[in-house]
């Protein structure tokens, strides 16, 4: 029962929540801006969460890992993002393959399998965040499954950070974070994959005059 | 049933049905102040009432004695949720009447008689608004469910009386999947009141009103009953969410010092969560009748989340 | 004289049936002796069966072994707890369908009346037969012949051409299922050859077997009842039947259906695998969502109610499923709450649905329509068949105080119970059901306001509706009887309870009247007062006085006074019949919410059409994406096989020869 989980887990319960909250809301939004904006939130509370579980273990190496987060995620990667929405004009632009309530139905499937998938190892792990494993891993599950649903270049970049987020949220709840080398290469790898996209954009754009990556399909051999 | 439990029942709906117009009142004051205009007075919904009361009914001809029962109906269930719901105190006898599925119940009850009684003159916006009635209902009512199982789960009981008391009588715990319920609730109770995301109180205009297109042919008394009636489901509904989400306050006993110390706090809880509703109408646009559907399912979904979160953070051992 | 078992009043029972259906074979044009004696006889039949079953509740078997049957193979009979409770509904709910008979059948249908008396008879001796049976020829034998009856009573109106293809379908179906029923035993029996249930009880079968065994009588009894995807017979079947017939197979016949298969999963098989409960579940959930979702877009009021039993069977199922899961996990206290519910769903849908035929019927005879586009405002003209219609109505959307909340709020219970389940995916799956239940439940609400808001309410669509009148005494007692019945099970839940325990006991060895009892007959709380409670007495009355007083005083303090004028409609001049929603304009929302579970073909209307119109027809895409595919398989095999048939006799007796050789070439004694 829930008296058996101390204070402090249950705060951390509490952002993991708020973030698979968020990663809901990026998968029902339909509008590029907004969709950023929640980004920036979720990686906001992610950091928040972070510096909880650093404060709460007394991991110091979390605080950087939250201070990462909250500069590369919340602040300059939706900055990027923002910027390079206005200079492409894309503002508008947004739809998906799959009439979102049934993506969101196809969703909360997704949490259960992956609640029901998380459990066994989270029952291994001694943290006191294990319970947010499954949020973690359903974070990724939506993201994913935002990514197969857009059909724009911008939200399936968007998507593809917030897996990010997910497997970031994953890696705390389960060891307290990668060690610190791993999570600069990482956070790294996510800065300049988000550049290259970035580049990537314009290219698409100068080639079909839109973001629409179905566009991508007349690009094979025939 | 003791004198003194029943006395303190026929209290608490007396004090719903004095509170409910109020309530209305209020709301409509806090609305007239965010949107820069003139408030009307806090007691004008009693004018409106006891005006309507005071004048002759008009029946279409086709007005068959289902639209003349119907009113009462209406009313009496509404009266029926107010003493089942928790508003002063969770000891009180007609309170093991009905859990919150039976609450679920009441409201349909009252949803089909008046969706009916729309559809009886045979006006093009009657049947229009008693079809649109029932589709934000049949939306609302499995999202309602599943907030109500989200809080079930939690305190193991589906008896108001008794989620209130585990959720206001121990120690501080903090719930997410409580805070997922929470919203989801706000989103359905907009919906069921008619409130503005999905309905607009004030509107006449014919193609975006639902509930004033169900009770166009009502006038007199009938009118008054209505218009009593969904106040008292707004005080309801109202009432339910302060019991569930903050459930402090509530008394415990059924002694009238214990009933009368507890006015303060619902009243209190009622002017806070009344502005809110007014804050809520004002920053929101009213959607397209299609929209309703998806903003619903969101509800929805929130609630699921918010048992499912509750299912693998808070249970286990 | 000795005492008469229960068993033996049952039975004699059947036989008075079975006589007064010969009888009606006597005079077979009398409809005045007919209507007017022999369905009364029958309606006093079925009371006396039902009552009979009612005190028998709690007694411990009786078995009879009857000398006819086949050679060496006599029929086993047996009364116990299970059987007494569907005889119970058989008997009362038949005395309501008899009564409304002796009213309906005036004018004679199609068939001779005499002729539509006897397959009546029979077809109810036969139902109780199959509740009695205790072998599997007796059951296959009663079962068949309750199939058969009931496929000459579909037909009564023969000549239409749908009507025989409503039979045919019903028919071919119903054996269908009949052969996975028949299967199902001999899996049961082992291949010991004992087909009494006895015999089958005793007999251990692997799990795989056992689950054979399960999933035939699923499908056997499901194809019975109306689950998916085995549905398709009962929106034909239904509509084609007159009132009273269509009354008796919705109310009555699905139910023995649900009958055989808590039989069979229960009582015969012996063991439980929790998957089977997963099986029922879903099956139970897409059945309920389906039937609910198409009822809400019919335009034919019987096809509408016709869904709308598909929906109730589905439920049902769903509480069935519950009750396996949760007697495969020996949580048999949360599988006897389970079980009421569905058992007391049984109960109330067949009071309840029973009515609403019934009252289709009436409304058919004073105005000669059925389709609900033609109908409207007949509450002025017939307030009585209305009135009663409204009970059944709010019983049918599930709506306190009536019989249909009762076992909606007992089946909710049950699934707030299921995060308890020791599986990791079930405990998380299942309560997520019960959001599907919520939702059916709460569409069923707009199916029935559409039901009875169209065809009761409104102005008149055409103009002979003026003529219509009222239903007759005979009509209105039986309709009287059924609300009065869906009355008592949703205001008294645990005084019905309390009987229907006795059936939960036996198959599972526990129930809950104990616990009810101990709290007083007003209250329906299954666990504990303070997890959950329902007390529908304190409700009627709590909303019966503020209706009452709120009458009392507004006409104390202020008046009375009435005028009549025309509809305000916000000004809008056009006030005809034509500006109502039409049947098709209030299911609108649903096409559009969920249009991919929808096959619609529709015309809409151009901008320069001289005669604009619009037109809408919904099928179900079970059609297109099993019946007829198999159709045409089965009618491409029967071109291969047809090049057999040369026409020679000596080509045929050729065909036999060589058969013969085969066979005694690969035949060799073992």
């Amino acid at each position: 029962m829930s008296q058996a989980v101390p204070y402090s887990a249950q705060f951390i319960n509490l952002f993991a929540s708020v973030i698979l909250l968020l990663a809901f809301a990026m998968l029902a939004q339909r509008r590029v801006l907004p969709l950023i904006n929640l980004f920036a939130y979720q990686g906001f509370v992610l950091a928040v969460s972070t510096a909880a579980v650093a404060y709460m273990t007394r991991q110091h190496h979390l605080y950087w890992s939250a201070g990462l987060t909250l500069g590369l995620k919340a602040l300059l990667l939706p900055w990027i993002l923002h910027r390079l929405v206005r200079r492409l004009h894309v503002k508008w632009d947004i739809e998906s393959l799959i009439a979102i309530p049934t993506t969101m139905l196809v969703g909360i499937g997704l949490v259960i399998i992956a609640f029901n998938v998380a459990l066994p190892i989270s029952q291994l792990s001694s943290t006191i965040t294990r319970g947010t494993l499954g949020i973690a891993l359903a974070s990724v599950m939506l993201s994913f499954l935002m990514m197969i649903t857009r059909t724009k270049a911008v939200p399936q970049v968007v998507g593809f950070l917030a897996m990010e987020n997910g497997l970031f949220l994953a890696a705390t709840s389960a060891t307290y974070g990668m060690p610190m080398v791993v999570e600069l290469g990482i956070a790294l790898d996510v800065l300049v994959g988000a550049i290259i996209l970035g580049v990537f954009f314009f290219q698409i754009r100068e080639q079909f005059d839109s973001l629409d990556i179905r566009n991508m399909e007349k690009l094979k051999d025939s | 049933m003791n004198v003194t439990g029943f006395l303190a029942q026929l209290f608490a709906i007396a004090l719903a049905l004095f509170l409910a117009p109020l309530l209305t009142g209020w709301v409509n004051m806090c609305r007239a102040w965010l949107q820069n205009r003139t408030a009307p007075p806090l007691l004008q919904q009693y004018y409106m009432l006891h005006k309507l009361f005071n004048k002759d009914v008009v029946l279409a001809h086709g007005a068959s004695s289902l639209f003349r029962t119907a009113p009462f109906i209406v009313f009496g269930c509404m009266v029926l949720a107010c003493a089942i719901v928790p508003t002063l105190s969770t000891d009180l006898p007609f309170a093991p009447a009905a859990d919150t599925i039976a609450l679920v119940g009441v409201f349909g009850l009252a949803r089909i008689f008046i969706s009916l009684a729309a559809m009886d003159v045979g006006t093009s916006f009657g049947t229009l608004g008693g079809r649109r009635e029932m589709l934000v209902g049949f939306l609302a009512e499995p999202a309602l469910l599943m907030v109500i199982f989200t809080t079930a789960l939690i305190s193991q009981s589906t008896s108001v009386a008794t989620i209130v008391e585990t959720l206001a009588r121990r120690e501080f715990a903090v719930y997410p999947s409580l805070a997922f319920a929470g919203v989801a609730f706000t989103f359905v109770s907009l919906a069921e009141n008619a409130r503005v995301p999905v309905d607009n109180p004030a509107t006449h205009l014919e193609l975006t009103m639902i509930h004033e297109a169900m009770i166009l042919e009502y006038s007199g008394r009938h009118l008054a009953l209505i218009e009593w009636a969904s106040s008292l489901k707004l005080y309801a509904y109202s009432c339910l969410g302060l019991a569930l989400f903050f459930p402090w306050g509530v008394a415990a006993g059924d002694s009238f010092p214990a009933l009368v110390a507890s006015i303060p706090a619902l009243l209190f809880k009622l002017t806070i969560g009344g502005a809110t509703l007014a804050a809520i109408e004002t920053v929101n646009a009213k959607m397209r009748i299609f929209r309703a559907p998806e903003f619903l399912g969101t509800a929805f979904l929130l609630a699921v989340l918010g048992l499912l979160v509750r299912l693998l953070l808070e249970t286990r051992v | 004289m000795p005492a008469l078992l229960s068993l033996d009043v049952l039975l004699i029972a059947a036989l008075a049936w079975f006589a007064v259906g010969l009888a009606g074979l006597l005079a077979p044009r009398n409809t005045g002796f007919i209507a007017k004696i022999l369905f009364p006889i029958g309606a006093l039949v079925g009371a006396i069966a039902g009552a009979t079953a009612l005190r028998f509740l709690g007694d411990s078997p009786q078995v009879a072994v009857l000398a006819i049957g086949l050679p060496d193979l006599p029929f086993h009979l047996r009364l116990d707890n299970l059987t007494a409770v569907f005889a119970i509904l058989l008997g009362f709910v038949s005395v309501g369908i008899s009564v409304f008979a002796a009213g309906y059948f005036r004018h004679g249908e199609g068939t001779a009346p005499g002729l539509l008396c006897f397959e009546y008879h029979l077809f109810l001796a036969s139902m109780l037969m199959v509740l009695l049976a205790d072998d599997g020829y007796a059951f296959m034998v009663a079962w068949e012949s309750m199939a058969l009856s009931s496929f000459f009573l579909v037909t009564t109106d023969h000549r239409h051409a749908e009507i025989r293809r409503a039979g045919y379908l019903y028919l071919l179906i119903a054996h269908v299922g009949a052969i996975a029923i028949l299967l199902s035993f001999g899996v049961m029996t082992k291949g010991s050859g004992d087909y009494s249930f006895d015999g089958m009880r005793a007999q251990q079968l692997s799990p795989f077997w056992s689950s054979a065994a399960f999933l035939l009588a699923l499908f056997g009894f499901g194809a019975k009842a109306g689950l998916l995807p085995v549905h398709v017979w009962l929106p034909e079947a239904h509509p084609a039947a007159p009132s009273p017939v269509s009354a008796m197979m919705s109310g009555v016949m699905l139910k023995t259906a649900i009958y055989g298969l808590l039989r069979v999963s229960f009582d015969l098989i012996g063991t439980t695998i929790w998957w089977w409960g997963v099986v029922a579940l879903l099956v139970g959930l897409a059945t309920a969502a389906f039937g609910v979702l198409y009822s809400t877009v019919q335009s034919d009021m019987k096809r509408l109610l016709a869904y709308s039993s598909i929906e109730n069977i589905g439920l049902i199922a769903v509480a069935i499923g519950l009750t396996l899961i949760f007697h495969a996990y020996k949580m048999d206290g949360l599988a006897a709450l389970a079980m009421t519910a569905a058992l007391y769903h049984c109960l109330a849908h067949s009071g309840f649905k029973s009515l609403l035929f019934l009252a289709t019927g009436s409304v058919l005879h004073a105005t000669k329509e059925r389709s609900l586009g033609k109908l409207g405002g007949p509450i002025h003209r017939m307030p009585w068949v209305a009135w009663l219609a409204l009970t059944g109505v709010i019983a049918g959307a599930g709506l306190p105080p009536l019989s249909g909340f009762v076992s909606e709020w007992l089946l909710l219970q049950g699934f707030l119970f299921s995060p308890g389940l020791p599986h990791p995916w079930l405990n998380m799956i299942v309560p997520v059901g019960a959001a599907l239940v919520a939702l059916v439940a709460a569409l069923a609400g707009f199916a029935m306001v559409k039901f009875f808001g169209i065809i009761f309410l409104g102005q008149m669509r055409e103009e002979n509706l003026k003529d219509a009148h009222d239903a007759g005494w005979w009509e209105r007692a039986g309709l009287a009887w059924l609300g009065l019945i869906t009355v008592l099970l949703g205001v008294l839940p645990t005084t019905a309870i309390s009987h229907i325990n006795a059936a939960t006991h036996q198959l599972l060895g526990v129930g809950l009247g104990e616990r009810l009892a101990a709290q007083g007959w007003w209250m329906l709380a299954p666990i504990s007062p303070g997890r959950a409670s329902y007390e529908p007495v304190i409700f009627l009355c709590v909303i019966a006085a503020s209706v009452l007083l709120g009458r009392w005083l507004v006409r104390r303090l202020y008046h009375g006074r009435v005028r009549r004028t025309q509809a305000w409609d916000c000004g809008y001049w056009f006030q005809g019949p034509r500006a109502q929603d039409t049947a098709e304009g209030f299911s609108q929302p649903i096409r559009r919410i969920f249009e991919p579970m929808f096959r619609m073909e529709r015309h809409f209307p151009g901008v320069r059409d001289e005669k604009p119109y619009y037109s809408v027809k919904v099928e179900d895409h079970f059609w297109h994406w099993l019946y007829l595919p198999i159709a045409k398989l089965a009618g491409g095999v029967s071109t291969l096989i047809i090049r057999l048939q040369g026409g020679r006799i000596a080509i045929y007796l050729l065909y036999s020869f060589l058969t013969l050789i085969l066979l005694l070439l690969v035949a060799r004694p073992t």
